[in-house]
Formats: C-alpha cells, structure tokens, sequence
C-alpha cells in the first residue's frame, strides 16, 4: 500500500476487493495533453478523483528572471499554445502597464482584430475536440480546423508561423497587415457565419449530443467563484462576467457586443457558451476592420526598454479565462520576479468537485468541456 | 475604490496590523493575516475572488503577494506579507478560497513557504521527492540529478 | 455434396473480398463526409490499401500478455469469426444461389449471430487488463439487451410473410416490399437501430469506445489475432443489411438486372446508411444506451406487434 496510486485508501479500506483505480493518463487519447488523471472507481461511477499535473513544466517563470522584457515575448507563446497571440498581448500589456507607455490608436485596432481571430480559432479547436470525446469520431473536429485553417494561413502571412506567433511587441506589432488581409477577413466573417449554422444543427441541438452534456457536471456559481474560476466555464454557470465588457482594456469599449451565458453550469452550457462567443468575436473584427485608422503598428525589436522600480499586476481575456501578469521590476532590463497566473490552473482544480459520482464517460465529458491546456498549468 | 479606503478600513478594524503603505500594495502583519480575511471575505467589501497568490524572493525576506478582487466595487486589492527567511510560516486560506489550495501548494513548491492548516500541503509542479525550492535566488542549478531509487531526490551534482 | 462444398467455396471468398471493399470503402466516405480525400497512393484511389494493411498485421509481432486465461483468450477471436461466416447459410443472394434454403432461415441467422457475444466475453475476460474486461462487460449487456427488440421486430416480419424461410419471405414480397407498409416501417427502423447496436457501431460503440477505454476488448490483441476481431466486425456488418435487404426490401426481387446485382446493391445501399450514421453521430452513454433499449425500443415493438397481430386477426 505504499505506491502513491492507492495512498489516499483509508486504512479499513484495505480488505475491499471492489473498488478499482483507474489511472488515465498522463498519455492517453482524451486528456488533452499530459494530464494525470487517477480515478477511484466503484462499478462505474467514479467516487474520488486526484488530479497530478506538472509533467510539461518548464520553469518559465525562473527564465523570465533572466531574460529582458522582449526576450521573453516568444515564452509566452508556448504557454497556451492555441491561443498565442492572446497570451503575447497579456504580456505585452503588463509589460506597457510596468512603463507606463502609450501607444496609438492603430496599434489597438491591429491587436484587437489578431486577438479576436485567435479566440475564434481558440474556440472552434475546443468545440471540435469535446465533440470527439463524445465519440463523434473525428468528422466535427475536422470541420472546425478546416474554418481555423483560413486563420490560421492569415497568421502565417503575417508573422511565419501557424501555432506560435510572437507577433505583439512592446509599443506595437512585429508587421503590418498586408493589403489583402481587409477582403481575407472580411470573406471569412462571412463563410463562419454560415458555418456556425451547420454546427448547430450538426451538434448543438443532435438529440445524442444533448443526452451526453445536459446536466452533467454542473458547477454552481458561488463553487466557480469560489475556486476563482474564469472564462467561459464563470459564464456558463450563469454569471455576466467578462473583463472586455466589465473592465475594459485597450478599446474594447468602442464595440457593441453581447456577452453569452449559459442557465445551469452543464458541459452543454459550456459548449453554447464557446459556440456563441465566436459569433460575437465576429461582430468585434467586423467593427473594428471597418474603423481601422492609419498610421504606424509597428515597434522595432531592438529597443532597449528599461523598467523603473515597482509592479505591475494585468489581467486579460483570454479564450480560456482571465490570464494575469504580474511583473516585479528593480530598476534592471530583465524583471525581477514574472508570475504567470494562468487560467487552466484555476479552472481544472475545480475537477474532482464536478466528476464525483458521475460516469467515467462523464468523465471525460467534462474533462473536455472544461478546455483546459496543459501548456498553461504547467508553465 | 481606492486602496487608501481599504487603508482607512484595516486601521479601524485591526489598529497596527498595517506595516507599510506601498503605492501599489498593503504590507500587513503575518499575525493579523486570517483575521483581515476573513474580513475582506465577509464584509461589505465582499472579496469574493482570490486571483493570485505567489511570492516574491527579496534574498533577506520573501513576500508573499496575494490579488484579491471584488466584483461588487470592481476593486483590485494587493496584500503583502513579509516573512523572514528562517520563520517561513503563514496562515492558510484554503478554507476561506478554494482557490488558494492549489496556488498556496506552487508557492509552497517553488519558495519553500509553509501555509499552516493547509489540507493537503504538496508539491504540485516539481516531482514530489525533491528537496529544492526552485525559484529562490540563491536556487544553485546542479549539472545533474540523481534519480531516486528508495530515498528521496537530493539535487547534487 | 460437391454442389455444397462449391457454394461454400464461394461464399468464403465473397465474404474475404467484401471485407476487403468494404475497409477501403469506410476509410473513402469517412474521407469525404470529414472533407478530406482518404486513401490515395496504394493502387486507384487507395483500392490496394486494404489487401497491404492485411499483409502488414500478417508480419506483425505476435505478443502473448502475461497472465492471460489461455483457453478464453486464444479461443476469443474463433467464437467471434465462425458464427459470423456461419450465418451466410442462408443469406439469398438470388432466386437459383443460397447455400442452404432451411426452412428456418432467419431464426438461424439470428440465433447463430448471437454466439458472437460469448466470444467478445472471452476476450474480455482473458486479457487480464481492466480496460478490455470492462469493454467485455459492456459490449454483452449491450449485446444482449438489443436482441429483444431485434427479434420483436423480425416476428413481425415473420407473421407477415407466414414462413421463416429466407427464400419464402422474399417470394412474399412480389407484391410491394415489406418497409412500404406502415407498421413494417416502424419494425425496419426498430431492426435499424437494434442490429447497429448488435454490431457495436456508433452510435452504440462503448464497447470500443476509444476516447475512454484503450481499444476496449480487443486492446490485447495483435496481428492476425486483431485482423480476425475486424473481420468480424466487418461481415457482421454484411449480415445485418443482408437481412435487411431480405426481410424489408424485397431481397433479389427487381426488374431488368440480374437477381444478384439487385441483392447487392441493396446490401450495400444499407451499408452506405449504417457508414453515413456512423461518421455523422456521437456516441451514446452505456446507461442511457440500456434504458433506450429496455424503456423505449422494446415497448414500442411489443405495442406494434400488437396492433398488427390484431390488424391481421380481424
């Protein structure tokens, strides 16, 4: 009884030959990255749940502390390694907040247009994965990356890359939007509008779909912000809380759009929650490609930027939740301490709450529905 | 809201717990610590949310920072707690915040710091026999490590 | 004697090359249903692609799991091939070719396709892994529980045509197929919907279910072992729309093209249906998989054989 996968078997357990532990993971097909995973199961039904994570981490916040503020940019990348841009302008942002350094109008128009396509491709890269948990063997997850493909290509025109970017600089962007980039996004917001259509009805309401999600693993509002849950897993359970329409940052006042909430927590909430952001991401490009103004984006990368004494805390809406910056400066080029607070840490430790008593299927239904990546927990 | 309302408040309810008045944080003492959360929590100011908690290394002392925030006045608080380096001992919040169970055990595992009345006070990035805390400033980076084969993991070159 | 042994020679061979289409032909419409193109370097459009997959798992390692309950496990993959290839018996394939017409035609078929279940037990049980004993267990509940409306729906079929015999049940339809009456519909979509869970497809995979469980019961199986669970899964696939075919859509009957074509393009007309549901649908929970079939399937086919039962009384 001393290997640490029956450690938490009280000590009268000892004798019970029913119960079995179930390890899934760190590799296994549907835990999205190396997650561990260790089940106590009684039949079917799990009865405790242990989450070990740590098996990606890399020590980003120890090499912050030796690198300079635009080093660091590229690190940011491999964080949440779906939504990159995202994570590069969280940075980014903390790192102006820590200067105390304007920028003009035209930097935020570009941002807020690369930011958006990247929840958009964030999203449909978790819709597409959920549904192949659910057995829907591969044939949704293919239609979602064909739309993210179209981003995807954008991106690699841009900045050469199509998974990590480092594209948002300190002051700017790396590159400017090429002539063409207007009709490229402008058709694109056309074809995903219709597209969200066959999703629904290929999904969304599919009376299989509805039976797997609806009432499965419901988090409570008051449990959510308890654990300091963030992002569209706080929405789904019911709470109007978004920092791009309650705090804004950048110019995120300037749009009009709406912010979806799901009723009762469920993964189907979490699912029509991450469905429907993508419709109001395409309403914010859509305005902010019609009121792009002139002027410069870009910032060259061999400034030299040198912080003065003091802190900074700043945090944004990523499509995973609320990712926090918080940069410690000594007067030096590199920062003293960088503490990344990532979305997934906070959303993934509520787990055990919302899997005991289900189904090891339901299992990984919301292990799914919770869209947690590994990049990020880890760091 | 303004962080000097929050000053005002800490000195009323608990005279003499404030130590410095930074321009963008609260020190306060370690002994009132559970105290001045507990108020934070069930008061009028309503800190629903504990965003982040972490630690900063200053080589005589570490500061552990926590970010609380209130969706009611839409307040972002930055505490801060001096602990010297030989009593590196402070009250848990796991109790009052879910969410400080699994960020009060990577503070525990990168900085050595101990939270009393922690439910289940683990390393959780760092494999679970190493004896290092990683993200001091005086953390010397061995060449290499020493698997373990029955006792624990000493980082040695 | 000899007039069987032949038939049987070419039934075997029929069933070898419809396995080998009928791989290439999933992996083709999976293709294009997920908007990409499938197998395309091995022969026409990937048509050679099955008989190198064959030759591969033929040269693959044969691993033994320790701790296996010998006889279970090396019996399994037989109990799952050997029913399966039995049931063509009496499947038609046109007015002058059926290896036997016994005159208890589909209750045979049935009856010998239900065995399979005792070999995917086998399997389950012998490979001393978790995973493949709860898939085992599954897949017999689900197995099992399918069989009732599967049957409540053939009975139908049978009191209407009056006979069990395959080759009668068509003759009976010279009139108009079976499916064109309403109550025959109903039993057509019942018998759909119980034989896609008999064979362990989407939306009924638990048993195989992936994303879960490994490979589930077959997880411990390689080589020409794991070659023989897939051609079982494949000719059972086969029989069900042969059944089909025969008992709801008029079997070999139809104008101008020779009975065999006709039977064939129905068989794999079914198939092509089972394949689209397939790649289309997610898959449904083991719990509410058995109360869909004890709560909803076997009510509805007991209340239709009724009502037809009197229908045809009166």
């Amino acid at each position: 009884m001393n290997d640490p996968g029956t450690s938490f078997i009280k000590k009268g357990d000892e004798l019970r030959s029913e119960e079995l532990i179930v390890n899934m993971g760190p590799q296994h097909p549907s835990t999205h990255g190396v997650l561990y995973l260790e089940l106590r199961l009684d039949g079917e039904t799990v009865v405790d749940c242990r989450v070990h994570i740590g098996y990606l981490h890399r020590s980003c916040e120890k090499i912050a502390e030796n690198r300079t503020y635009t080093q660091f940019i590229p690190f940011t990348d491999r964080l949440d390694y779906i939504a990159s841009m995202n994570n590069n302008l969280g940075y980014v942002l903390a790192v102006e907040k820590l200067l105390n350094l304007q920028v003009n109008d035209r930097v935020h128009y570009v941002r807020t247009i690369i930011a958006e396509l990247n929840r958009i491709g964030s999203h449909l890269i978790g819709i597409g994965t959920f549904a192949q948990d659910l057995g829907a063997y591969a044939t949704p997850m293919f239609y979602c990356f064909r739309d993210r493909e179209i981003i995807v290509q954008l991106f690699d025109e841009l900045c050469g890359g199509r998974l990590t970017y480092n594209y948002m600089r300190i002051g700017g962007v790396q590159t400017e939007l090429p002539p063409h980039a207007d009709k490229i996004i402008k058709d694109f917001i056309k074809y995903e509008r219709a597209k969200l259509k066959e999703y629904n009805e290929l999904l969304t309401y599919n009376a299989i779909f509805l039976a797997r999600t609806k009432k499965i693993g419901i988090l409570k509002p008051e449990v959510a912000i308890n654990y300091s849950v963030t992002g569209p897993m706080l929405r789904a359970s019911g709470v109007k809380w978004d920092l791009r329409k309650d705090e804004p940052y950048m110019i995120y006042d300037r749009f009009k759009f709406d912010v979806p909430v799901g009723k009762n927590g469920d993964s189907w909430d979490r699912f029509k929650v991450r469905l429907d952001e993508i419709s109001e991401s395409l309403k914010i490009v859509e305005q902010a490609i019609g009121g792009l103004p002139a002027g410069n984006a870009v910032s060259k990368i061999n400034k030299v930027y040198k912080a003065p004494p003091g802190e900074a805390y700043l945090r944004t809406e990523n499509p995973k939740g609320e990712l926090g910056f918080y940069l410690v400066s000594d007067g030096g080029l590199k920062p003293y301490r960088n503490k990344i607070r990532s979305p997934s840490f906070s959303n993934i430790a509520v787990l055990p709450e919302l899997i005991r008593g289900l189904n090891v299927s339901d299992a990984v239904c919301v292990l799914g529905s919770t869209d947690v990546v590994m990049g990020e927990i880890d760091r | 809201m303004e962080q000097t309302q929050i000053l005002q408040i800490l000195n009323e309810k608990f005279p003499g717990s404030v130590v410095e008045e930074q321009p963008k944080a609260i020190v306060i003492k370690g002994e009132s610590f559970l105290g001045i959360a507990n108020l934070l929590k069930g008061s009028d100011l309503d800190f629903a949310n504990l965003h982040c908690v972490t630690a900063v290394d200053r080589r005589d002392k570490i500061e552990v920072v926590y970010h609380f925030y209130t969706f009611k006045h839409k307040f972002m608080l930055t505490l801060k707690v001096f602990l010297a380096m030989n009593d590196l001992n402070i009250e848990s919040l796991a109790n009052l915040w879910k969410s400080a169970n699994w960020l009060e055990r990577e503070t525990y595992d990168l900085f050595g710091v101990k939270f009393l009345n922690h439910p289940d006070l683990r390393r959780i990035l760092n494999p679970d026999e190493w004896t290092d805390y990683p993200l001091r400033k005086d953390f010397d980076r061995p060449d290499f490590y020493r698997l373990p084969q029955s006792e624990g993991l000493k980082a040695g070159g | 004697m000899m007039d069987l042994l032949l038939k049987s020679g070419m039934i075997v061979t029929f069933i070898a090359v419809s396995a080998m289409f009928l791989v290439w032909w999933e992996r083709k419409i999976s293709a294009l249903i997920q908007n990409r193109m499938g197998p395309m370097i091995v022969g026409w459009h990937g048509a050679l692609q099955t008989p190198a997959d064959m030759l591969k798992l033929l040269l693959k390692e044969n691993i033994v799991p320790s701790g296996i309950d010998k006889l279970s496990w090396w019996l399994a993959p037989f109990f799952v091939v050997v029913p399966a290839v039995m049931a063509f018996v009496t499947i038609p394939f046109s007015d002058k070719f059926i290896v036997h017409d016994l005159n208890i035609g589909i209750l045979f078929v049935t009856s010998i396709t239900s065995v399979c279940v005792l070999g995917i037990f086998m399997a389950g049980w012998g490979s001393n892994n978790k995973y493949s004993l709860l898939g085992g267990m599954r897949s017999a509940a689900q197995i099992i529980s399918y069989e009732v409306p599967l049957l409540l729906s053939v009975v139908l079929i049978v009191m209407e045509a009056g006979t069990l015999s395959m080759q009668e049940i068509i003759r009976a339809q010279e009139h108009g197929w079976f499916i064109l009456k309403p109550n025959l519909a109903l039993a057509f979509l019942i018998y759909l919907i119980s034989a896609t869970a008999e064979v362990n497809r989407v939306p009924f995979d638990i048993p195989e279910a992936e994303s879960e469980l490994g490979a589930g019961y077959h997880t411990e199986y390689t080589g020409m072992k794991f070659a023989m669970f897939f051609l079982a899964e494949y000719t059972n696939l086969v029989i069900i729309s042969a059944v089909t075919a025969t008992l709801f859509l008029g079997g070999w009957q139809g104008p101008i093209l020779p009975p065999v074509v006709w039977f064939l393009l129905k068989v794999y007309g079914v198939v092509f249906l089972l394949m689209w549901v397939r790649w289309t649908l997610p898959r449904v929970r083991m719990d509410q998989m058995m109360g869909f079939a004890w709560k909803f399937l076997t009510p509805v086919a007991l209340l239709n054989l009724l009502i037809s039962g009197w229908l045809m009384v009166r």
